[in-house]
């Protein structure tokens, strides 16, 4: 069972608080955009052996939607963080460096 | 290879069983093959029993990161059915589930097929009227199904609760050729018959790189050294996403986790598979008398073949409401594997972006009742170059074109 933290409300809790929203930091591209990008905004995920980044809802306490970086080989959360934003705030960077040195995901590092 | 037969049990009875040979080698791997099959999952040993049977080209390998069938073909619930919604669908499943009803023959290996009836309990109006669209698309692609009553939902499967108080049964989806094989024995007797051909199974042998010049797989890096091929095929499962990004492609997939578990032998209480969707559940009863459960996967990503426990429970409170009778019953093991999950819950068999390479995978939680139609229709694209009439509609491209064969609300439970 993972153990996560709202950054909104503070609160620390199982899993079944919680539901998960699949990959974070998506580009989202709308109409207008190539086949190839909208197929890679919808289907093409990065399900990588190692750190992920992915959102969560806090649907059974304060329902809104936040972000967690992940090992998927472990398990091991290395830290939750706002939902808005486009990347890892820094201390989030440094926890998972600290553990993964080396660990890269799409547009940022 | 020495076939085994009730002459060959009286043989060795008589011989005090000394004589039995090694159902397959275990070779040292050549430099070079024809063909490199990654994984010896049921997907990957097929397809190797089928470049030979139906193309003749047996000058093959297949590299295990494990042992043969320790991935998902080991870890599955067995059941076998091929009453899906769409019709490419349909067609391959339709093609596995009726390789299955002579596979014990083709490969001389009791698979132990058990066509003992398949339903999916309907238990809102939604269902009733969903598996009965699905049983009116069945009957024009020739796939034999019947939606059923109630009562004879309870004449067939007496152990069920049909007047629960959350959700009654209100009808099934019935397929009588539907049933249940031996998971093992389907790896084994596979592995038996192309070990037979003279194909490598080369097992506690990981891939860890994909070498390739100019857009073309020249071999691939493993624990054992390298080794090249002219053609590849990647048929890992779970491990597709590391698998690609080897060989520099992405695919449009996650990992997640999917558990089963057993109960303790009883007696025969449940001749048919049951599955029951809307509470997201299903079991049938082994041959040995242990209950075999499974439900749904876990929300995340995920590559350590275990899964959370609440999803267990979950599970199991489903099936003690439809079957009160198992509140009692002792759970013996349970375990998880890691699934292959696509966008449209359909399996992906196809062309890569590198010319000679060639994938299978995608088929999440439901690929067991595939593993020949899976394999016959891999080693046609493998030998061809290109997709055969089988797998026609399930390549990479579908995603970018929108072509979706759109399974997840035709299913909507792991199977
Ligand atoms: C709990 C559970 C219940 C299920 N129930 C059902 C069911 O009732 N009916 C049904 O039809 N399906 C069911 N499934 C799904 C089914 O098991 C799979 O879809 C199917 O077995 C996939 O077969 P495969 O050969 O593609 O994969 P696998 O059997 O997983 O084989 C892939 C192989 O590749 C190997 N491999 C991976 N990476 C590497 C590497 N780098 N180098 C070398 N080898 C590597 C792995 O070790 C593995 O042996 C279930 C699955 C699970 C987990
Ligand atoms: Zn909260």
């Amino acid at each position: 069972m993972l153990i996560l933290e709202c950054p909104y409300c503070g609160v620390t809790a199982e899993e079944t608080e919680f539901h998960g929203g699949g990959e974070a930091h998506l580009t989202r591209h709308g109409p207008d955009s190539s086949e190839q990008d909208f197929e890679d905004y919808l289907f093409q995920r990065e399900n990588p052996k190692g750190v992920h980044f992915e959102r969560w809802r806090h649907v059974n306490g304060c329902g809104k939607w936040l972000h967690a970086a992940r090992c998927t080989l472990t398990l091991e959360v290395f830290g939750t963080y706002n939902a808005q934003t486009f990347e890892p705030p820094k201390h989030i960077k440094d926890a998972i460096t600290a553990k993964r040195p080396g660990w890269t995901w799409r547009t940022f590092s | 290879m020495k076939r085994y037969s009730v002459f060959a049990i009286a043989r060795e009875a008589a011989r005090y069983h000394s004589g039995w040979s090694r159902a397959w080698k275990s070779p040292v791997p050549q430099k070079k093959y024809d063909v490199v099959i990654i994984g010896a999952g049921g997907h990957g040993l097929a397809t190797a029993f089928y470049l030979g049977k139906n193309f003749g080209i047996t000058n093959v390998a297949i590299i295990e990161k494990g042992w043969l069938g320790g991935g998902n073909t080991g870890r599955n619930t067995t059941i076998i059915r091929s009453n899906y919604l769409q019709d490419p669908s349909a067609a391959i499943y339709e093609k596995a589930r009726s390789l299955y009803e002579t596979m014990s023959q083709d490969l001389n290996y009791n698979v132990m097929f058990s066509p003992r009836g398949v339903m999916m309990l309907a238990q809102t109006e939604h269902e009733v009227r969903g598996y009965k669209r699905t049983a009116h698309a069945n009957a024009l692609q020739g796939v034999s199904t019947e939606f059923i009553s109630a009562d004879r939902v309870k004449e067939l499967a007496p152990i069920i609760n049909i007047s629960g108080p959350r959700y009654p049964v209100l009808g099934a989806l019935w397929q009588e050729r539907g049933g249940t094989a031996r998971h093992d024995a389907v790896a084994w007797g596979y592995a038996r018959a192309c070990s037979d051909m003279g194909m490598d199974i080369l097992q506690k042998c990981e891939v860890t790189g994909v070498r390739s010049i100019g857009g073309k797989v020249v071999g691939v890096d493993t624990t054992k050294g390298a080794i090249d091929c002219e053609k590849l095929a990647i048929v890992v499962a779970g491990n597709s996403g590391d698998i690609a990004r080897m060989a520099g492609f992405r695919l449009p997939m996650e990992s997640v986790a999917l558990q089963a578990l057993v109960s303790e032998p009883i007696k025969p209480a449940l001749d048919v598979v049951v599955m029951a969707n809307t509470v997201h559940g299903y079991m049938s009863q082994s041959d040995k008398g242990e209950m075999v459960i499974g439900g749904g996967t876990d929300a995340y990503n995920n590559y350590t073949q275990r899964g959370g426990f609440h999803h267990i429970e979950e599970t199991v409170r489903a099936l003690v409401e439809t079957f009160p009778m198992i509140s009692r019953l002792k759970m013996l093991r349970q375990w998880g594997g890691i699934v292959d999950v696509t966008g449209d819950r359909s399996p992906i068999i196809g062309t890569t972006p590198l010319g000679n390479c060639f994938i299978n995978c995608g088929w999440g939680t439901g690929g067991f009742k595939s593993i020949p139609g899976g394999g016959w229709a891999t080693a046609e694209l493998i030998a061809k170059g290109t997709p055969g009439p089988l797998c026609a509609e399930f390549g990479l491209n579908r995603f970018t074109e929108g072509r979706f064969i759109d399974e997840s609300v035709a299913a909507g439970v792991a199977h």
